[in-house]
């Protein structure tokens, strides 16, 4: 294939994914931020009299059906929300990095052994073990995070692994074995380094994910627990006063689209900026 | 390709009865009681004891896993606590609506993404391939079961064309329990077809650069007879390979969405047992899925190698 028929030319597409992805995922990041120091009400505070409002100057948003500001809680709920999803890929990191690493290093029975734990954690689709999981250890953020980050280890260990082969047969990689460096200090060196950007791509999918799948927890009732707001439990709430209050029901699923969204738009970005000739899709 | 085929179903069986451990594992060894988890902290001791041995656990955890995997594979999934209905057969009633939701939703995703896919890489970097790029990606971040929501609002709500949730049965004839899930399966089908269409589009921009579409295109093959007879056959190997892989998408997001409309399928089963405690259907519900995910891929595997021999040689 030559340059110039090169049709999926990405240096035209990165500036739009990548800013676009960037401007939305600081948004997001923001709001999470700011209420942590101003919500127009508390988030949690309980007003009967209010209930289920329209949105006026007093409520931007309108209230919910135990009259609490819908705006403050949507902004609440963008921490809680990013607050899981990190830490969900942060276990995936931890764990996965490591383990694809080693299993990139060493062959043999790690790499097999690790191999093999994907292919079986990938039998299960990830949301049935995440219900599952929260639903035996009870529900809540924590156990959500631990749900959510089991299969994120998996994913980001199969992603490290394969980046971590492609180092190794580098020549790079071969200088240093020669000049008598041991496979630890390589891996440290000289592989970690060259697989950061695959990890990072990947994580930031994988963020986009983990907030997706912690929404559909909470909104099933297994993630992050009342009175803290969570955009899942928001829209749960809201469904059950759709005749009511229909906006209820729009305004925090959309919070999770665009957040989602600029995630996405990120990792997209962010891989073809750190590595254009690869090509992946966003399947989680 | 028979030993190919021989090592393919080796993996298979191992993964299933992987699986069959570890949900054993996760649902028996780990943390807890069953019995006092379905019994609650406050039961009585002589009932818990009652209910133990009911449930067989009053035995060790191995012949427990040996009598429940033994008997799956004659087909006895045990007895559901809350039903008290044999497993197997609950498991067969909800198929009947979660089967007919995943394949109208499949069927609908692939006839909105198949069209979008060759309608983009036919406009490559113009505006029409940027509004499905634009769908792709507004489609993978939309949350299912607020999408359901949504459409119950527009079309339950304001509309009044279909119900908000729940299910007739099919006994009651065919269209208004079709009725019933048509609204779900287009839930279900958004981020099937949005992932679908991307990778339709770029499947077919690598065909597009292959030699013989030159060739084909240098004899005067133009416009859509080029994308449907010369293109889109070749570019259908990767695409039938991600419908494949999103199989357990689709059942991971039946669970939720049967759950926003109240449909009986294996979803709202295996959710409802999680919140009862009833293991039983619990374990026989998420293995017969792990087992059809694996199988699926394995089925994906097979017929990949049938249609194209090249990859068999490196795995």
């Amino acid at each position: 294939m030559t340059p110039d028929l090169d049709l999926d030319a990405p240096r035209r597409r990165l500036p739009r994914s990548l800013l676009l992805g960037a401007a939305l995922t600081g948004l997001v990041l923001a709001v999470a931020l700011l209420s942590l120091l101003w919500t127009p009400y508390p988030a949690e505070q309980v007003r009967v009299i209010a209930r289920l409002k329209p949105p006026s100057a007093a409520h931007w948003l309108g209230t919910d059906h135990f009259g609490r500001d819908a705006l403050s809680m949507i902004m609440v709920g963008a921490r809680n929300s990013l607050a899981v999803a990190a830490a969900a890929v942060g276990i995936g990191i931890l764990g996965g990095v490591p383990l694809g690493l080693i299993a990139a290093a060493r062959r043999g029975w790690p790499d097999e052994g690790v191999a093999r734990m994907a292919d079986l954690l990938f039998a299960f689709p990830a949301l049935l073990t995440a219900i599952l999981l929260t639903a035996l250890l009870g529900p809540g953020a924590i156990n959500a995070v631990l749900a959510l980050g089991v299969f994120n280890v998996a994913v980001l260990a199969r992603v490290t692994r394969g980046a971590a082969l492609q180092v190794w047969r580098r020549e790079f990689v071969r200088a240093a074995l020669a000049l008598g460096r041991g496979p630890a200090a390589v891996t440290v060196v000289h592989v970690l380094p060259n697989v950061a950007g695959a990890v990072i791509v990947q994580g930031t999918i994988l963020f986009a994910v983990a907030i997706l799948n912690e929404a559909a927890l909470s909104y099933l009732g297994l993630g992050i627990q009342p009175p803290a707001p969570s955009w899942g439990k928001m829209l749960g709430d809201a469904q059950t006063y759709l005749f009511t209050a229909p906006m209820q029901a729009v305004y925090p699923g959309a919070a999770i689209a665009l957040a989602v969204l600029g995630l996405n738009l990120l990792g997209d970005g962010l891989r073809d900026l750190l590595d254009p000739r690869h090509k992946t899709t966003t399947l989680g | 390709m028979i030993a190919f085929l021989s090592r393919r179903l080796l993996t298979l069986a191992v993964t299933a009865w992987l699986a069959t451990l570890l949900v054993f594992t996760i649902l028996n060894v780990l943390p807890g009681d069953p019995a006092l988890l379905m019994l609650g902290t406050e039961a009585r001791p002589d009932t818990l004891a009652a209910l133990r041995t009911q449930m067989g656990l009053d035995q060790p955890a191995v012949v427990r896993y040996l009598r429940w995997v033994s008997g799956m594979l004659t087909g006895d999934f045990g007895i559901s606590y809350t039903y008290a209905r044999p497993v197997g057969a609950l498991i067969v009633e909800r198929l009947a609506v979660t089967l007919p939701l995943a394949g109208f939703a499949l069927v609908l995703s692939t006839l909105v993404a198949l069209p979008l896919g060759l309608y983009a890489a036919a406009r490559h970097d113009r505006a029409g391939d940027w509004a499905v790029m634009a769908f792709g990606q507004v489609g993978i971040a939309v949350p299912s079961f607020w999408f359901a929501i949504l459409l119950i609002l527009g079309f339950a709500v304001q509309l009044g064309w279909f119900a908000a949730g729940g299910f007739p049965g099919w006994q009651g004839g065919v269209w208004p329990a079709a009725k019933a899930l048509v609204l779900p399966a287009v839930a279900l089908a958004l981020p099937e077809a949005a992932i679908l269409a991307r990778v339709t589009r770029s499947a077919v921009l690598d065909t597009l650069r292959e030699d013989y579409v030159r060739t084909a295109r240098a004899k005067g093959v133009s416009g859509w007879t080029l994308m449907v007879r010369h293109v889109l056959p070749n570019a259908l190997i990767p695409i039938s390979t991600v419908l494949g892989l999103q199989f357990a998408f689709l059942v991971a997001g039946a669970v939720v969405v049967e759950n926003v409309f109240t449909l009986p399928g294996l979803g709202r089963l295996v959710y409802q047992a999680i919140s009862q405690r009833d293991l039983i259907v619990v374990q026989g519900v998420v293995v017969l899925l792990a087992v059809l995910v694996v199988a699926v891929n394995f089925l994906v595997d097979v017929a990949y190698a049938v249609i194209d021999p090249r990859p068999r040689v490196e795995t």
